[in-house]
């Protein structure tokens, strides 16, 4: 798809860079020691801190990913949204107040806390900077998506600024700066969410998403003859059939332009429904509906076929009120475009075919995740699986964790907790209407679910897409800077200090703290311009496995049970580390990005966290029951 | 060396209290997100039913399950401070 350039985004977006940068020049020459550097001093107002919580945790995943999976594929895109919110509940009531006593700068100083282990030490900081690097690729992967429309320039582009604006917010202040970026950028998220939801409301639904930006296409129907089994279309020429998992796809010339439709059937006569297609022919550049991306000939999408509001159809709503827009939907169809790859001799085509899809179902889980129709017992629990990964990883990300330090007390971090959860509630409300608002408007990119949002704003004016982009922006800068003085910190506190016993003092903890930044950065960079094209919420879902996996089980049985010894929490933690991340690169999402066929998979587990979060408790009531001598030995030096 | 926390913390007499409330209200979130989990799983159909003011289950079930955690919080949040306040006081005395 092609995106004009908008001076005004460009221009909102550098004034807030230049904000950000000139917060962290100001806060730079009040960061010397480590714990300003790595915890704030623990100086934060539980207010300001409840926000930053909220600014850290409504990543590209939240705002990019379930507003544009919501948009694709309905209700089953909220699921992400419930179960990120649910996750806050085992942060608050089980972890906030012993994370805040225990530790200090770290995850890893809460774990290892009356232990001293080198073990400990050791295998938290790999497992922080592993969780890390995995919820870094979707922030980095969305920086790249949001560059194009926003300032014109390629993906990498994207990649490399947020890389670099990153790593030197970081670098000069650690978790003062990043708290305050933080702390700004969710403040404006969840304002100006709000605002493209009255939009939304205001503007009601239409069967023509016509917009301000741009007419909405026509898509066109044409009526072929069949005789014989030759199927010919008057006035084009019929070059290719395709029969592709149950669909006929016909390729018809006009004018030296070759494009691909669908043959279906309706009341009982054949028709040739218009498609979105990509060729990438074998030599030559990609095609976008049979012609050069120039042309603009491929459309954005998203319409209803119809429009029942009390039981009557109509043309369009007018404004509706939250309840009604949803009702509405509900009991309306939705035309969608789903994706179909396949090979039409040398070239590569990919096309989006029309699917009527009832309001009903696009209102209820079912069209991603299996778990009605067609539904199998793996399916099911890879459903199950996700939604505990969702409930379970939120108080086992490193870079949520280490903001419990920067309060002054326990009771300010269960206060910042419960601001974080009212803020990051109300958003997540506000991305099921987001969400389906792209969905009806006409504003999908079928190439880029996570654009969803920020194109939705565009259609209802320049302005609100300038503010809504550069504040998508802001997102992931705010989240991958919590991300970069997380594991800076596993690295210059955990690692390089306390584990190889460097002692290197306040400012040579400063110091490697820095360095370390720039390096994670530099990879962050790297792995976001790899992992392009996926969808952000999904990779976030990893992330969440792992950390689940990895952490949670080693943090709750370290506060709960006293049996728990320092080898069971060191064993846990690479058990969970390596089942979920085992399960990950064998999983057929991961089969299909390495060019393989998805059936192919060893497994059919898309998300691991039943498996390997099961698996790393087992081992750490294992292993603690095995090695209780250590704790007796413990007991005796105390 | 030391890693304990980053600023001086006093004492808290009321830890033991907040962390039994804390763990129950957690199995009680618990137990209403996985009914939700459960039902998309057994019997997904139920989901789409309209249940209340024209919305289905699955959005009535949604929005109660962010609302939930938001009140649960406060509640939460409204019983430690009163423990804090009654046995922080009483150490005091």
């Amino acid at each position: 798809m092609i995106y004009g350039v908008s001076i005004l985004a460009i221009i909102i977006f550098v004034i807030f860079v230049v904000f950000v940068l000139g917060l962290s020049f100001y806060f730079a020459r009040k960061t010397k020691s480590a714990s300003s550097y790595f915890a704030a001093g623990g100086t934060i107002h539980w207010g300001v801190n409840g926000i930053a919580f909220a600014g850290d945790y409504l990543s590209a995943a939240s705002f990019l990913g379930i507003c544009g999976m919501i948009a694709f594929v309905g209700y089953d895109g909220f699921l992400y949204s419930i179960g990120y919110l649910a996750g806050w509940i085992v942060a608050l009531f089980l972890v906030a107040e012993p994370m805040k006593r225990l530790g200090k700068y770290t995850f890893t100083d809460a774990l290892d806390h009356s232990f001293n282990s080198k073990a400990i030490q050791l295998t938290a900081a790999i497992s922080t900077l592993i969780v890390s690097i995995f919820y870094l690729i979707p922030q980095m992967v969305g920086a790249g998506a949001l560059v194009t429309p926003l300032l014109g320039l390629p993906h990498w582009v994207g990649v490399v600024i947020v890389g670099t604006i990153v790593v030197f917010i970081v670098a000069t202040a650690g978790m003062t700066s990043t708290t305050y970026v933080q702390f700004i950028k969710g403040g404006l998220l969840i304002i100006f969410s709000t605002v493209l939801a009255i939009y939304i409301f205001n503007n009601g639904l239409s069967l023509v998403p016509d917009n301000e930006d741009q007419k909405y296409h026509e898509f066109v129907t044409l009526n072929p003859t069949i005789e014989d089994n030759v199927l010919s279309v008057e006035g084009y020429d019929v070059v290719a059939q395709k029969e592709v998992k149950g669909h006929q796809f016909v390729k018809v010339e006009k004018n030296n332009v070759a494009r691909w439709y669908d043959l279906v059937q309706e009341n009982g006569l054949p028709v040739l429904k218009e498609m979105l297609s990509t060729t990438v022919p074998k030599d030559g550049d990609k095609l976008y509906n049979g012609e050069p991306q120039e042309n603009a000939k491929f459309y954005q999408v998203g319409h209803m076929s119809k429009i029942i509001v009390d039981g009557k159809e109509v043309e369009s709503t007018g404004p509706l009120g939250p309840f009604k827009f949803l009702s509405t939907i509900a009991q309306s169809e939705i035309v969608r475009f789903l994706k179909v790859k396949f090979n039409d001799g040398d070239d590569k085509v990919v096309v989006w075919h029309q699917s009527i899809t009832s309001g009903k179902e696009m209102m209820m889980p079912g069209l991603k995740f299996k778990i009605g129709e067609g539904a199998t017992p793996m399916t099911k629990l890879n459903f199950v699986s996700l939604m505990l990964a969702l409930f379970l990883g939120t108080a086992s990300l490193p870079h949520i964790l280490i903001r419990y330090y920067t309060v002054k007390s326990q009771k300010d971090a269960r206060k910042s907790t419960i601001i974080a959860i009212a803020a990051i509630g109300g958003f997540y409300v506000l991305t099921l209407f987001m969400g389906l608002g792209a969905a009806v408007t006409g504003v999908l990119d079928v190439e880029s679910s996570n654009m969803s949002a920020p194109l939705l704003a565009k259609a209802f004016g320049i302005g609100l897409f300038s503010i809504i982009s550069a504040i998508a922006f802001a997102t992931i800068l705010g989240t991958v800077s919590g991300l970069i003085v997380a594991s800076s910190g596993a690295i210059a506190h955990d690692l390089i200090d306390r584990y190889m016993g460097k002692n290197l003092g306040d400012a040579g903890k400063v110091r490697a703290g820095k360095i370390a930044a720039f390096a994670v950065g530099i990879v962050a960079i790297i792995l976001g311009i790899s992992f392009k094209g996926m969808n952000v919420s999904f990779l976030v879902g990893w992330a969440f496995a792992v950390a689940a996996s990895a952490n949670l089980p080693a943090i709750l049985m370290k506060l709960f049970w006293k049996k728990t010894t320092a080898k069971g929490i060191a064993w846990s933690i690479i058990a969970g580390i390596v089942s979920a991340l085992g399960i990950i690169l064998t999983s057929p999402t991961m089969w299909d990005r390495y060019g393989l066929d998805k059936l192919d998979a060893p497994h059919m587990l898309d998300n691991p966290a039943i498996i390997s979060f099961t698996l790393a408790l087992v081992t750490l009531v294992v292993v603690s029951l095995a090695t209780q001598k250590d704790n007796e030995k413990l007991a005796q030096a105390k | 060396m030391d890693h304990g926390p980053a600023v001086e913390l006093g004492e808290d007499l009321a830890i033991k209290k907040k962390t039994k409330l804390g763990v129950i209200l957690f199995f009680i979130y618990f137990i209403v997100y996985a009914g939700f989990v459960t039902i998309g799983v057994v019997d997904y159909k139920l989901m789409g039913k309209i249940v209340l003011g024209g919305q289905n289950l699955a959005v009535v079930y949604g929005f109660g399950l962010i609302l939930f955690a938001i009140l649960l919080g406060l509640f939460y949040n409204w019983k430690c401070t009163n423990y804090e306040n009654l046995m922080n006081k009483e150490e005091e005395s």
